[in-house]
């Protein structure tokens, strides 16, 4: 596989988690997911080892996008919805730069929808950490478009009408080379999920489930605790796909996609067995589809799909190297010249 | 054999059917007179649609060329020649023909089925509708296909020779020289020997058709235009812009990078730095504008020149972003090649009035430089100075051209990259601050004798540090909804914008008689009309004073003077006042102002008959 760090300068020397952490006073809200996720990062990215100049995180506009002030690395708070394009510029402009984009349900998928897919088609060699919360949490709680049919919020009283978004299903759709999901309460797998999709060449996406616990507290409560082993289905690559107390329950091929059934009495050999590499991404998307789109009992977590294709701006760059004059001031000299010019003496 | 005679000037138009040729003929036209050492000025006016159907009017193309033996302004309001290769194109340009005018029709396309589908129930050729100008009517396509049969190519294929045949005619007409068109088709048509040969053939068979058919009672001959000396080459304005942009990035040691999304008329500066991989340009083509200016923005922050480059619509999309450009203090460079608005209005036709939009069109106290190109070769400096201004100021600039000088084209002396100053982009490299505990920092917001302020690019050892949107406290860089903070940020912004004025030349006003009452003030696009105009009354007799802006924000320094110094300022522009609203609200003075939108370029002619009745007024009082 091709490791999309491989342009990164490392770092001189050991990092601990302390080196990325800015001296600005974190300010989200008592038990948000968002600090978990954020010391996660800050531990993984000492984990990466690569220099700490060369990190770059860009954000939108959100609870989420708070975070590039809390990274002591370069980075950017911008507007809302355009992370993912202002990163596509970095990413094009500099090899040598690790680019993350933290944005949120709201950001990546209503505003910020149109630049998200097409980073993904063009797999822009950057890191998307989406935290869905399935909420609007900085304007004060409105559903947003991962919120399920029927929320009540400030903006729906009569409960939401729009169907959600699953944005492991849409970044698949829109031909992405890396997606995964994991939830905050996860440090171990987010930590892991978070190194894999930075040395992934090209756009990777990962799907956070975030606790709100303002908005929309325990939005993901049956994915944790006692409960979580029978409701998360943990793909793991080269495995079949079981899950429940004493692996009760599997994915098995269905007439018409994927279905589960208890184990016990399943054809072995029509449970899935996971395969994150396939070119196809017909099975990922089987698996997305296990998501609940109402209020979640039950989501497959973990990498659903990495593979390899060549990344955008490593393209765009060889372009460029390519047709690029020794002398690039005199090739705009001869340009200018044109095909017809005439001297007046 | 047709007597040669001399003239000054001449302005012909060539219209013809949009799949006629009619832009490559009137391009290879003002090819040859440029190298014949005439000055020109070049509009081309194309139907909005690609394939607009047959000998419609809708579909009718045409390109004018005004070629003289001294310095032009402008392609020239009405032609004296029309060359219309189909009824439509005559109906479609009969109106703008000053009585007494040339007319060379085909007559081979003046079938009864052609006339009925313009509206044309009897033949103008015969019917007396064509009585008030000299015609010559001749079988072009008749002709050209004669000529270029012989090289084995259907009556269909052949027939699209006339517009080669309509050119030998006229390069004769005119003297021109032939061989650079004829070099021009040999590599056009490399590929094609049949295509080529039969192309030649019908040019050749029109130049010797002027010369023995005897049908024109004279030749002409224009000399050349004085012209400082040095290399020339035709520049349209889109053209020249990208250059500028290149040139601007090379002078800083930087690598350009456009972030942008097709539009018409913006497209060609796209399209021409997409090719100048040579140069190492990177181009985007984004999924939208808004990501066009976004990537150009993280471009800049990593440290590329970053540009975008749209059109009215685009821009209006562009501005939520282009505030974020502000408010991070990064270097960017935005293009409108103003269209006809608003909303959709009329995309292929030219418009100013995007002025208020460009200095006002931000929320919040948003400062932003703007500056406007004056003809299509000016679009060159313009893009230079626009490239300076947002690296040594570390803010985005906006250049205004528009649809006219775009696609109009003009001789450009084609500048020494050697010769020109080099921009510092000036990166931040080392800490510029403490931290409490003594340890070195870098504060973003400290700024240097310009109010540019400190910026380390990503990369950059030691000098981590975080920008956004969000009001940023004046020293450290740290957010801040401190109030007094808050207002010492806009004002500086402010400040630092207002103190680009230090860069600007004094304007210089053209009043050859030191006499004039009357003041033309303009900006952009007009300078060639109103230049022209102010020729004119100046010829009858009469004092005026010109002057045009290029900075329009902030302004020369010494503008207010200079609208003090006049009874009487006319400030023509083709939208409803824009910049006549700015002058009266910064100078309190009592500017009149002249508007024409009708997607067109100013008519000289009608602003010449407007100053001369206001000097006249002024004159009786």
């Amino acid at each position: 596989m091709t490791n999309g760090l491989t342009h990164i300068p490392v770092a001189t020397a050991p990092q601990t988690r302390k080196d990325f952490t800015s001296d600005q006073e974190v300010r989200w809200c008592p038990g948000c997911g968002d600090y978990v996720i954020l010391s996660t990062f800050q531990g993984m990215l000492a984990d990466l080892g690569l220099a700490r100049e060369n990190t770059v995180v860009i954000s939108g506009i959100g609870c989420s996008s708070r975070f590039p002030y809390y990274v002591d690395c370069y980075g950017m708070h911008s507007i809302h919805g355009r992370a993912t394009a202002i990163a596509t510029g970095v990413a094009a402009a500099r090899e040598d730069l690790n680019v993350w984009v933290v944005t949120g349900d709201g950001d990546a998928l209503s505003i910020g929808g149109n630049h998200l897919i097409h980073a993904l088609r063009r797999n822009v060699n950057l890191t998307i950490l989406l935290f869905n919360n399935r909420i609007y949490g900085l304007t004060k709680g409105q559903y947003s478009p991962t919120s399920e049919i029927g929320k009540l919020t400030k903006s729906s009283p009569y409960g939401s009408l729009d169907n959600p978004f699953d944005p492991v299903a849409l970044a698949l759709g829109a031909g992405a080379t890396f997606v995964a999901r994991a939830v905050d309460s996860d440090r171990v797998m987010l930590s892991e999920v978070m190194k894999q999709a930075a040395q992934h060449q090209g756009a990777a996406l990962i799907e956070i489930y975030q606790n709100c616990p303002i908005f929309n507290d325990e939005a993901f409560d049956a994915l944790k605790g006692p409960e979580a082993a029978e409701s998360l289905i943990k793909l793991v690559d080269g495995e079949p796909v079981k899950f429940g107390a004493d692996d009760r329950l599997c994915v098995v091929r269905g007439d018409y996609g994927l279905e589960i059934v208890e184990t016990a009495g399943a054809d072995p050999e029509r449970i899935v067995v996971h395969d994150a590499a396939r070119p196809d991404p017909t099975q990922a998307f089987a698996l997305a589809q296990l998501t609940d789109h109402g209020v979640l009992h039950r989501a497959p977590v973990g990498i659903f799909r990495d593979v390899d294709r060549p990344a955008y701006d490593f393209e765009l760059r060889a372009q460029v190297a390519a047709a690029k004059a020794e002398n690039p001031r005199a090739a705009l000299s001869a340009a200018m010249r044109g095909g017809a010019s005439w001297e007046i003496a | 054999m047709a007597e040669t005679r001399s003239l000054d000037r001449v302005v012909i138009r060539f219209a013809g059917d949009s799949g006629d040729g009619m832009q490559l003929t009137g391009d290879r036209f003002t090819a040859e007179s440029a190298s014949l050492g005439n000055d020109i000025a070049t509009l081309p006016n194309f139907p909005a649609e690609i394939r607009a159907p047959q000998g419609t009017l809708p579909g009718v193309s045409s390109f004018q060329v005004h070629f003289a033996e001294y310095d032009i302004v402008t392609p020239g309001d009405r032609p004296d020649v029309l060359i219309a290769m189909n009824p439509a194109a005559l109906k479609a340009n009969l109106k703008d023909l000053p009585e007494g005018g040339v007319i060379i029709v085909d007559q081979g396309d003046f079938t009864k089925r052609n006339l009925a589908k313009v509206g044309w129930n009897s033949d103008p050729l015969t019917d007396g509708t064509l009585d008030k100008w000299k015609v010559h009517a001749l079988d072009l396509s008749g002709l050209a296909v004669a000529a270029a049969k012989p090289f084995g190519l259907g009556r269909k294929d052949a027939s699209r020779t006339k517009n080669m045949f309509a050119l030998g005619l006229l390069c004769w007409l005119y003297s021109r020289e032939r061989k650079g068109t004829i070099d021009f088709l040999k590599t056009k048509f490399a590929n094609k020997p049949e295509i080529r040969d039969a192309n030649i053939a019908a040019f050749n068979a029109g130049h010797a058709y002027g010369e023995t058919a005897e049908i024109f009672e004279h030749r002409y001959t224009i000399s050349p235009a004085p012209m400082p000396a040095g290399r020339y080459r035709q520049v349209t304005g889109n053209l020249a812009t990208a250059y500028g942009l290149m040139a601007g990035a090379d002078l800083a040691g930087l690598q350009l990078f456009l972030g942008s999304y097709p539009i018409t008329p913006a497209s060609d500066i796209l399209h021409e730095l997409s090719r100048r991989k040579d140069v190492g340009v990177v181009t985007f083509q984004a999924e939208d504008e808004i990501a066009g200016i976004s990537a150009a923005i993280g471009a800049s922050w990593a440290g590329n020149l970053g540009v975008t480059t749209t059109s009215g619509p685009g821009m209006a999309l562009k501005m939520e972003a282009l505030g974020l450009a502000l408010m991070t203090e990064l270097p960017l460079v935005v293009v409108n090649v103003q269209r006809a608005g608003p909303s959709t209005g009329m995309p292929t036709k030219t418009e100013q009035a995007d002025l208020l939009q460009a200095l006002m069109g931000r929320h919040g106290e948003a400062p932003v430089p703007v500056l406007a190109a004056q003809s299509p070769a000016d679009c060159f400096d313009t893009a230079v100075e626009a490239c300076r201004i947002a690296l040594k100021y570390r803010t985005p600039v906006i250049v205004l051209t528009d649809g006219y000088l775009a696609n109009g084209a003009e001789p450009w002396r084609i500048p020494d990259l050697d010769a020109m100053e080099p921009i510092d982009p000036g990166f931040a490299t080392e800490p510029n601050a403490a931290k409490p505990d003594g340890s070195p920092a870098f504060h973003p917001y400290v700024r240097d004798e310009n109010l540019a302020r400190a910026f380390a690019i990503p990369g950059t050892p030691g000098l981590e540090h975080r920008i956004g949107g969000l009001e940023k406290n004046a020293t450290t860089g740290a957010i801040s909804y401190d109030p007094a903070n808050h207002e010492a940020m806009i004002r500086t912004r402010a400040e630092k914008v207002a103190g680009i004025v230090r860069d600007v030349p004094d304007l210089e006003v053209h009043d050859p008689s030191g006499k004039a009452r009357v003041l033309v003030l303009g900006w952009g696009s007009t300078y060639g009309p109103i230049t022209a105009a102010a020729r004119r009354v100046r010829l009858a007799g009469r004092e005026v004073a010109t002057v045009h802006l290029r900075h329009l924000n902030p302004m020369p320094a010494n503008l207010g003077d200079i609208l003090r110094g006049y009874e009487r300022i006319i400030v023509p522009e083709m939208n409803l006042g824009q910049l006549a609203f700015v002058l009266r609200a910064q100078y309190l003075v009592d500017v009149q102002s002249y508007s024409r939108v009708r997607g067109l370029p100013i008519s000289i002619a009608e602003l010449e008959e407007h100053l001369t009745a206001e000097i006249d007024a002024l004159e009786d009082k």
